[in-house]
C-alpha cells in the first residue's frame, strides 16, 4: 500500500504526514508513506485544496487534517 | 437585538459597581464588556453556520461550475462563489493552477481570487457583531463588486504569460463525491470554529481594550482631526494601512467601529476594512513562487483602485 500526502509545505500538511505515520503503526499494515510536494504532481491528482491524502493513487481526502482513526478506516476498507 | 445584554451590563456597570455612566471608566467598561461578550457569541455561531454550509461546496466543485462559462457569467459566478467556499491563502497555489488547468480564464481566476478572502468568515462574523447587518451587506455588495470589475480589468490585460509555473495540460481526474453525514460535518465544523476562536480571542479583546479605551477617554475631536474628516488623503491612507493587518482583522476591526462612532467617514472605514482582507501580504508572498512580481503588482495595484473607488464614492455620497 503507498499512502502520499499533498501538501506544499503548510502546517496542517505535516500534521497529516503525521497522523498518517501514527496510523499506519496503529494499524498494523504495511505502507509506504511519501510526502508530495511537487507542486505539478499535486496538480495531476486535481487536488485544489491541501493537504490531500492519496492511497494507491487514488484521492480519499482534500483540505483536510484528518485524524489517525479517520485514517486508519481508509486505510483497512 | 442586543438591548437586553446592554441592560444587564448596564445594571452591572452602572449599578452593582456604582460608576457614573457619563465617566471614562465607567463608559470604555460598559462598553468593553458589551462588545467582548457580543462579539464572541455572534462568532461563534456564525463561524459554525458558515463552516457547515461551506462544507458543501469544496473548490474542486467549483472548478467544474467555472469550466467553459461565459467569461461574465463566469467574474460573476467566480465572485458569489468567493463568498460560499472555504479559502485558505495557504492552498492558493493549488487553487490558482488548478483553475488555470481547467482553462478557466486568468481574469475569471482573480475574481475568485479576490473575492475569497474578502469573505472570510472572520471578517464577516465581526462585522455582522459590530456594525450590524447593513454594513455588512454593504461590505460584501461592494466587494463582489470590486472583485468582478478588478477580475474583469486584469482579464483584458493579456497577462497569460506571467504564469512562472505552467500547470499539466493533461485534465485532471474527476474527484469522486465522498458523502458525508450531516452530523460529522457539524463536528468539524465546532472543532474548526474552536480552533478559530482560539487563534483570534486575544486579538479581539485586544482590539476591544484599545477601542473602549479610546471610547472612553480619546475625545472625538482628536479622532477627527487625525482618522477622521473629509480630506481626500484619508481613504489612500486607510487602503495603505491595511495591507500589513491581514492577520490581524479580528483585532482591527473593533477599532474600526470606535473610529466611526468618533467621526470617520463610512468610506474610508470600507476601504480599511476590504483593504485589511483582499490586500494581503502573505498571500502575495506565496503567490509570488507561481506568479511575476508584474502580475502581482496589477493584481494589488487593481485592487487597491477598486478599493479606493468605492471609499471615495461612499464618502462622497453621504459625507
Amino acid at each position: 500500500m503507498k499512502i502520499e500526502i499533498l501538501g506544499t509545505g503548510c502546517a496542517k500538511c505535516k500534521a497529516l504526514e503525521k497522523n498518517a505515520m501514527e496510523a499506519v503503526a496503529k494499524s498494523g499494515k504495511f505502507a509506504l508513506i511519501e510526502k508530495v510536494e511537487d507542486i505539478t504532481k499535486i496538480m495531476e491528482y486535481g487536488v485544489m485544496s491541501t493537504p490531500g491524502l492519496v492511497i494507491d493513487g487514488k484521492v480519499v481526502s482534500t483540505g483536510k487534517l484528518l485524524s489517525p482513526d479517520e485514517i486508519v478506516g481508509l486505510i483497512s476498507d | 437585538m442586543f438591548d437586553w445584554w446592554q441592560k444587564i451590563v448596564d445594571s452591572l456597570v452602572y449599578g452593582k459597581l456604582g460608576l457614573d455612566s457619563k465617566s471614562a471608566l465607567g463608559s470604555a467598561l460598559d462598553f468593553f464588556l458589551f462588545d467582548t461578550a457580543k462579539i464572541f457569541l455572534l462568532l461563534t455561531v456564525i463561524i459554525f453556520v458558515v463552516t457547515v454550509i461551506r462544507s458543501y461546496f469544496p473548490t474542486e466543485k467549483v472548478r467544474d461550475y467555472l469550466e467553459g462559462k461565459h467569461p461574465l457569467v463566469g467574474h460573476i459566478a467566480a465572485a458569489l462563489f468567493g463568498i460560499i467556499t472555504p479559502f485558505c491563502s495557504c492552498s492558493a497555489i493549488p487553487l490558482f493552477l488548478g483553475f488555470i488547468q481547467a482553462r478557466i480564464p486568468l481574469g475569471v481566476t482573480f475574481s475568485y481570487l479576490i473575492s475569497a478572502p474578502m469573505n472570510n468568515e472572520i471578517a464577516i462574523a465581526m462585522l455582522f457583531a459590530l456594525f450590524g447587518w447593513k454594513i455588512t451587506a454593504l461590505y460584501i455588495g461592494f466587494g463582489l463588486l470590486v472583485a468582478i470589475v478588478a477580475g474583469i480589468v486584469i482579464g483584458k490585460m493579456d497577462l497569460e504569460d506571467e504564469i512562472l509555473i505552467k500547470p499539466p495540460a493533461a485534465k485532471p481526474p474527476k474527484l469522486e463525491e465522498v458523502k458525508i453525514p450531516f452530523k460529522e460535518r457539524a463536528k468539524e465544523a465546532w472543532d474548526y470554529t474552536k480552533d478559530i476562536l482560539k487563534k483570534v480571542w486575544l486579538y479581539i479583546i485586544a482590539g476591544v481594550g484599545i477601542g473602549a479605551f479610546i471610547h472612553g477617554y480619546v475625545p472625538t475631536e482628536t479622532i477627527v482631526k487625525y482618522a477622521g474628516g473629509d480630506a481626500w488623503y484619508a481613504v489612500p491612507i486607510a487602503t495603505v494601512l491595511g495591507v500589513p493587518m491581514y492577520s490581524n482583522a479580528a483585532g482591527v476591526m473593533p477599532l474600526i467601529e470606535v473610529l466611526t462612532q468618533k467621526g470617520m467617514l463610512l468610506g474610508t472605514a470600507l476601504s480599511f476594512m476590504m483593504a485589511i482582507t483582499a490586500l494581503s501580504l502573505p498571500e502575495a508572498m506565496i503567490l509570488k513562487k507561481i506568479l511575476s512580481i508584474k502580475l502581482i503588482s496589477i493584481f494589488f495595484g487593481v485592487v487597491a483602485l477598486g478599493i479606493m473607488a468605492i471609499g471615495f464614492i461612499f464618502n462622497g455620497i453621504l459625507g
